[in-house]
């Protein structure tokens, strides 16, 4: 094992960079902010995939490459493996984790409207404040997971689904 | 006979939830260049560094005060070692020294030879007046605050300038009273 830092250093560092795109840089712009968060969450992954992969192989399809991210990468990250990947066998792939880790410390109003966080999707939930914070803060590993698979040849869209807590599901749609 | 006051954070780093290094430097690093792109001074991104170190070191000390088991410090100078040998440890797994105290110990550096935010970056010529690990100064500002302590911090050396270590210069300006929620005698 590598160096470490306390994760707290993480949890503050992301949750501060959440809250002032949020609250101080774009407060009456929310899909502006959204789209910085994914992007610095896009930037980590990038680079992240690019040193895990270091001495692999080249991956030879998209479903090796995925699993790459259910199991190495997520246990590098969050010390566990995905705990559930599904797919439609059409481009389509959900990765669940069933204590997604940053989420754990967030307090989250799960009125079922509100629940659906998708990056790609400019017009964000109605402004049910503690829902949209929660969907702000899943800008961050939506973006990671987005740059590391662009990183491997895999460009997509990422979104996440927080409808069954804790439970996190990513919906990861590749682009054709 | 009272606990004595650990004098490392060793064995409160050991117990902490930690991370991967890398995630942290890279997440750091890849927020500050956002906010470079997005800010476009220099300036404003070091004062907003230097807000959410503030705004970060206003909880952390909460978790400092409540995993490190360290007692009342009598003087700055304690303070000073405290964050320097236990507040670094525990939270960035390494440790500073406490160096240049003015007569009136009311000053002092804390040098890092070893910074995990900085690995891994180098400025471009267009970011000379960026105080990259501006965060850090906000944090101690931030957390002293919380214990009575209105502080400065001030950066006077930094590896990514071509120094050979960070020195943060921390200089006590006021110590406020505690004020308790209620009065002796009404």
């Amino acid at each position: 094992m590598g160096r470490e830092v306390a994760e707290s250093c993480v949890d503050g560092v992301v949750m501060e960079m959440v809250s002032a795109y949020c609250n101080r840089f774009y407060s009456s712009q929310p899909e502006l902010a959204a789209r910085r968060i994914e992007a610095i969450g896009f930037q980590v992954g990038h680079q992240l995939s690019e040193r895990y992969t270091m001495e692999r192989p080249r991956f030879t399809d998209h479903l090796e490459a995925i699993k790459f991210i259910c199991k190495d990468f997520w246990s590098e990250l969050f010390k566990k493996q995905i705990d559930n990947l599904k797919t439609n066998h059409r481009g389509t792939f959900v990765l669940q984790d069933n204590q997604f880790r940053w989420l754990t410390r967030i307090s989250i109003d799960a009125s079922p409207d509100n629940v659906d966080a998708s990056p790609q999707d400019d017009s964000l939930p109605a402004p049910n404040n503690a829902a949209q914070f929660t969907s702000m803060h899943l800008y961050f590993p939506c973006g990671i997971i987005r740059g590391a698979l662009t990183n491997l040849g895999i460009p997509c869209a990422v979104s996440a689904d927080i409808s069954n807590l804790p439970a996190c599901s990513f919906v990861v749609r590749i682009k054709a | 006979m009272a606990p004595l006051a650990p004098r490392t954070g060793d064995a409160v780093f050991a117990n902490v939830e930690r991370v991967n290094a890398e995630l942290f430097t890279l997440t750091y690093g890849a927020i500050v260049r956002q906010l470079l792109t997005d800010l476009e001074e220099v300036e404003e991104v070091n004062k907003q560094l230097d807000q959410m170190g503030y705004n970060i070191g206003v909880r952390l000390i909460d978790e400092f005060l409540a995993k490190s088991n360290v007692s009342r410090c009598i003087d700055f100078r304690e303070t000073a070692d405290v964050i320097a040998k236990v507040g670094f440890k525990m939270f960035l797994g390494v440790t500073a020294s406490v160096t240049n105290w003015d007569p009136e110990g009311t000053s002092c550096s804390l040098v890092l030879e070893d910074n995990p935010l900085v690995d891994f970056v180098e400025l471009p010529d267009t970011c000379q007046g960026l105080y990259y690990c501006n965060i850090l100064s906000g944090v101690i500002r931030g957390a002293l605050e919380m214990v009575s302590m209105k502080t400065e911090v001030t950066w006077v050396r930094d590896m990514l300038h071509g120094d050979d270590a960070c020195e943060l210069r921390v200089k006590l300006l006021k110590q406020v009273p505690e004020e308790y929620p209620y009065k002796d005698d009404d």
